[in-house]
């Protein structure tokens, strides 16, 4: 929202982008308008998603219920929607504990920097074509430096309860964080290929003609599954395996510094969906979204959704992989992945441009321009796909062979208890 | 004269954030502190980046410094319980390390004021955005045939040896059985 003495002329009509001028004409200081206009972006941006997070609680509660055959939330208010309404109130007024030993201050630090990093993601999502906190040059660097701080969150908070168990979810839950961030950024790097930037609206510009996951379904998917593992929900629920380390880093935790620890991980996973839609949906375009530019939120919002409810779909019917098979996945798999998927995409848009295919920038938003160039790039992640499915298979009947082989030769020893070891 | 507008403000906070933050490194006894303390020190340094308009570098500070290296001095850390909680951290060399670092510290700061000092004439003032370049720039003068290409790929050779190092370092030795 840099606004210069330029806008001043410009009518009060859009009130959110010239605030500061309309201010200015009602005979305010410049610099206080500016900041004034400024604060109140940066409120709106931060609450928005604080406010939306309880009622996407009720609807992942009314979600899972179904899916597990049960009504779900129907007491509080209509349809129980005030129900996360109530769940705040009572963790408000549960006791706050904090353990013997613990460090009281990181203690206290931990839950605000969970908030803090993922409200911070908000200031660069792109809502319309108008519409943006920062349109930073840097966007996805800045979504992938902030993230990276998570980390710190994660340390802090198991270490400053003085619990052991605390302390091993901490552990577990950072080598889950630190090696899927190897393939979600290289999976990021994709659209920064085709888009030629890394701003949030030049990518969404990119995808006027084409979305991304058309164009990229394997780094939608990567991006897709390391972005699941970072929200740390099933099936990547390792840190929080009930039977193995009761509730991960944030055990010790009571009262309203869980529930911020809770809202921060449903923030987290809207957060991961509205990035999502906008790197690879498309993002604001829709129908008639170059006349009413305000129409791209509704558009927004709602490939936002459809993310959304595949994620909780995926939680709630996906069971929780063991530790080293989450590693398995990540290193053996998605990282050799990725790294393939980065050579294979720069060669073929290297190639759709020398064959000619790329659409003239005047038709850039066209689809049918854009389609020679979608089919090439299409065609390419669906070979390479083909190729590591088939690597996986044969991997997958190995290790069955072994595991018969194995059985094979226990199988004659006798009954009794030694035959385990 | 050093003019008070809101950069000079951000210069100083940020300023304060580094020196408080590397203070508390030395000061604290307690090892994870330390670290923390050095988190907070290399965000200073951050957005001194960003004062500069070097967004892009600004970024790859956080991710580098604090997304990796830090977590991996704190994982260290908090690996090593028993270093977590020493009572007695100083040691007798504290003084050839204080010594040390004032020394640094003097050439450092001859380094970076020598070559400026006597510069003070009007004309020589350059705007930073006419002198810095954004992520673009950068990307192209690391891969320029005139550029820097070849001390980028020294820098790859060198990450990708110590990567291969560490593999071989944290390699099982009945790794060949299994």
């Amino acid at each position: 929202m840099g606004l210069t003495g330029g806008d001043v002329l410009t009518t009060c009509v859009d009130f959110i982008n010239t605030l500061a001028p309309c201010l200015v004409r009602a005979g305010w200081h410049g610099d206080i308008a500016n900041l004034l206009s400024l604060l109140l972006g940066v409120v709106i941006v931060a609450t928005v998603p604080l406010l939306t997070v309880i009622l996407l609680i009720w609807i992942e509660r009314k979600f899972a219920a179904r899916i597990q055959d049960r009504i779900g939330p129907n007491r509080v208010g209509p349809y129980g929607l005030l129900q996360s309404l109530a769940d705040a109130l009572k963790m408000l007024t549960k006791e706050d504990i904090t353990p013997t030993g613990a460090d009281r201050v990181l203690f206290n630090l931990a839950p605000i920097i969970t908030f803090a990093t993922v409200v911070l993601i908000w200031a660069i999502i792109p809502f319309t074509p108008l519409h943006i906190g920062a349109d930073l040059s840097i966007g996805i660097l800045y979504f992938v430096a902030v993230g990276s701080i998570g980390a710190v969150k994660v340390m802090i908070g198991g270490w400053s309860s003085n619990n052991k168990y605390a302390l091993l979810g901490a552990f577990r839950t950072i080598a889950l964080i630190v090696s899927y961030e190897v393939p979600m950024i290289l999976a990021l790097l994709v659209p920064v290929l085709m888009a030629g930037s890394m701003g949030m609206q030049d990518l969404t510009h990119a995808q006027g003609g084409m979305w991304f996951i058309v164009m990229s379904p394997l780094a939608a998917i990567i991006f897709f599954i390391a972005n699941l593992a970072e929200t740390g929900r099933s099936p990547f629920d390792l840190l929080e395996a009930e039977s193995e380390l009761i509730a991960g880093y944030h055990i010790e935790y009571s009262g309203f510094k869980f529930g911020m620890f809770m809202a921060g991980e449903f923030m987290q996973v809207f957060t991961v969906a509205v990035l999502t839609a906008v790197l690879f949906l498309g993002g604001w375009w829709g129908p008639f979204v170059d006349q009413v530019p305000a129409l791209g939120f509704i558009w927004l919002g709602l490939k936002t959704a459809v993310v959304y409810l595949f994620m909780l779909l995926i939680r709630n019917t996906v069971p929780r992989f063991r530790i080293d098979q989450v590693m398995n996945i990540n290193w053996k798999f998605m990282v050799p992945l990725s790294i393939v998927l980065i050579l294979l995409q720069s060669f073929l848009l290297r190639l759709v441009d020398v064959l000619g295919l790329r659409p003239a920038p005047e038709l850039a938003n066209d689809l049918l321009a854009n389609l020679p160039q979608t089919l090439v790039l299409l065609a390419g992640n669906l070979v390479l796909g083909a190729i590591f499915l088939l690597l996986l298979q044969r991997h997958g009947r190995t290790l069955r062979k072994a595991d018969e082989a194995l059985a094979a030769v226990r199988e004659p020893a006798p009954a009794g208890g030694m035959a385990e070891a | 004269m050093i003019e008070l507008n809101a950069q000079t403000i951000a210069f100083a906070i940020l300023s304060a954030l580094i020196l408080g933050g590397g203070l508390g490194v030395v000061t604290t006894r307690n090892l994870v502190h330390g670290a923390l303390w050095l988190i907070l020190s290399l965000l200073g340094v951050a957005g001194y980046f960003v004062l500069l308009s070097a967004p892009f570098l600004a970024a790859v500070q956080v991710l580098v410094y604090i997304g990796a290296i830090a977590i991996l001095i704190v994982f260290a850390v908090m690996l090593t319980r028993s270093m977590t909680s020493l009572g007695e951290v100083r040691n007798r060399q504290w003084w050839i390390s204080a010594i040390t670092v004032v020394l640094l510290f003097l050439l450092l700061a001859v380094g970076i004021i020598l070559p400026v000092w006597g510069r003070g004439a009007p004309g020589d003032v350059t705007t930073l955005s006419a002198t810095v370049g954004g992520a673009v720039e950068l990307g192209e003068a690391l891969v320029a045939g005139d550029g820097f290409v070849l001390p980028f790929e020294v820098a790859s050779i060198l990450l990708t040896a110590a990567m291969i190092g560490a593999i071989v370092v944290a390699r099982d030795e009945e790794d060949g059985q299994a």
